[in-house]
């Protein structure tokens, strides 16, 4: 579904993407790991348009991204940092969403996290006066509000207490089973175990490999994919 | 887009600055009209106001404004949108809501009070710098990820604009004295909006004849008709084409 072709990006000195090459396709739950500063987000940024690559191309369902906007509308995105126009209240932010997506092709609601998280009794508040943990449910509701077949979730867990964690796991399993596509930017390993199929791992800005979790635990002879990762990590280091 | 448009101008309109902006007009168009029994007399401090204070507040409040809808622009990009329809829709935001306060500003005491083709071509002129004061401050905050940095830029442009570059013509003026410099005069005019604007408005009052043989010059080209559409289509540039640099930039920009 997704494809990137030796895309390279830099800011600056600074090799943030380093001829990436990665094939996602659909039903596929792909972690992406690796440490602070390894391009993680450049790359999920570039595949949502955010950021342009200095070189190469990425494709979504074979149609070259770099001119179109269209293909967004298959993508629910939660950002690591949500940021939103601070005036506005959560309800206001969820008509706009809705208001701008109105007219794509495949509308449909699915407001099954808005009322997990119980953003209906929040909606009156605004955008400035919310904790970072609150900011978070509501980038999740809107990544996963229009039904989109592809999820790419940056740190998901990261600010959300354990119960709204929990509630934000189970919605990416069963969005799994449905058949979609879900790419995952962690550093909580474990709770990654018993969601992905996929790892993709990342170190400075290179791809170091892109494997199916089975042949990983393979390799490594782990069964814990946080103690897999710490033992390829050691072996890179 | 209309859709951009209109969260943008709702946003504009929930922030008090360009209610002020519009009142502040407002209260100086009326008072300058009632402290001289003259209207002419009035026009042209009304005038010399507009050219002054317009560009400053268009070009600070419009930089401050894309600086701060950075989250807004951020939320925008990631949704299946064209960036081009982002980008022009926070200029038609800006330009409609700061245009339609400076209409309610100085047009309804202009058109009370002075209703006179220097009145139209006052509050004309005012308007389409609103535009270019707008187009300019896109410009300046796209080219610089720092927010003082881009706002630093924006004043130093407005400085430029209103001060530093009569200075310099006046140092070229001064100069070349011996020299014939009508006809160069009338290209280095083009080459600052609010001088334009400045020209056309004083040879509609028909103070031309203070400003010696330089005056004629420009009376025989801003004057006719040609030249006045010139002026108009310079002016038009002068919006076009920051907001298309702008553009291209933003385009390419890493969000």
């Amino acid at each position: 579904m997704i494809i990137a072709t030796n895309v390279t990006k830099k800011f600056g000195r600074l090799v943030a993407l380093n001829n990436v090459s990665a094939t996602c396709n659909k039903g596929e739950c792909i972690a992406l790991i690796g440490p602070n500063g390894s391009g993680k987000t450049t790359l999920v940024k570039s595949i949502l348009g955010m950021v342009v690559p200095d070189s190469g191309f990425i494709t979504f369902n074979s149609k070259n991204i770099l001119h179109d906007w269209l293909y967004r509308e298959h993508i629910g995105y939660m950002p690591q940092i949500g940021r939103y126009p601070e005036n506005m209240t959560i309800g206001q932010v969820l008509n706009m969403m809705k208001d701008i997506r109105s007219k794509c092709s495949n509308y449909s609601l699915d407001e099954d996290l808005v009322n997990a998280f119980k953003l209906p009794d929040l909606l009156k508040k605004r955008m400035r006066t919310l904790s970072g943990g609150t900011t978070q449910k509501v980038s999740a509701s809107l990544a996963f509000l229009f039904n989109p077949d592809v999820l790419i979730l940056d740190e998901p867990t990261a600010g959300l207490d354990p119960v709204a964690s929990e509630i934000l796991k189970e919605k990416i399993i069963a969005e799994k089973q449905k058949g979609k596509l879900v790419l995952i930017t962690s550093h909580i390993l474990s709770e990654l175990d018993d969601l992905v199929t996929q790892v993709i791992y990342m170190q400075d800005g290179n791809l170091v490999f892109h494997k199916s979790i089975e042949l990983l635990r393979e390799d490594t002879g782990e069964e814990k994919l946080s103690k897999a990762i710490a033992s390829v990590m050691q072996k890179n280091r | 887009m209309q859709k951009i448009i209109k969260y943008v101008i709702t946003d504009i309109l929930r922030n008090k600055i360009v209610i002020a902006y519009t009142l502040l007009l407002l209260i100086i168009s009326f008072s300058v009209f009632n402290l001289e029994d003259n209207t002419s007399k009035g026009l042209l401090s009304l005038m010399n106001i507009v050219l002054i204070v317009v560009p400053l507040i268009c070009i600070i409040f419009s930089t401050i404004y894309v600086y701060n809808s950075s989250e807004f622009i951020e939320l925008l990009v990631s949704q299946p949108l064209q960036r081009k329809h982002i980008w022009i829709s926070l200029f038609a935001g800006m330009a409609i809501a700061l245009t339609l306060s400076f209409f309610i500003g100085v047009g309804i005491a202009v058109f009370i009070y002075s209703f006179t083709p220097t009145g139209i071509i006052l509050v004309g002129v005012g308007l389409i710098l609103t535009l270019i004061f707008v187009a300019i401050a896109l410009l300046a905050a796209v080219y610089t990820r720092d927010k003082a940095k881009g706002i630093g830029i924006a004043v130093l442009l407005w400085l430029y604009f209103s001060l530093i570059f009569d200075g310099l013509v006046l140092f070229i003026l001064f100069q070349f004295a011996d020299y014939p410099l009508e006809k160069p005069m009338l290209l280095l005019s083009g080459l600052n909006p609010i001088d334009m604007g400045r020209i056309l408005i004083l040879l509609k009052m028909d103070v031309s004849a203070l400003m010696g043989y330089t005056g004629a010059v420009f009376q025989s080209f801003f004057g006719t008709t040609y030249g006045f559409i010139i002026t108009i289509l310079v002016m038009l540039l002068w919006m076009i084409i920051p907001v298309s640099l702008s553009l291209r930039k933003f385009k390419r920009k890493d969000l």
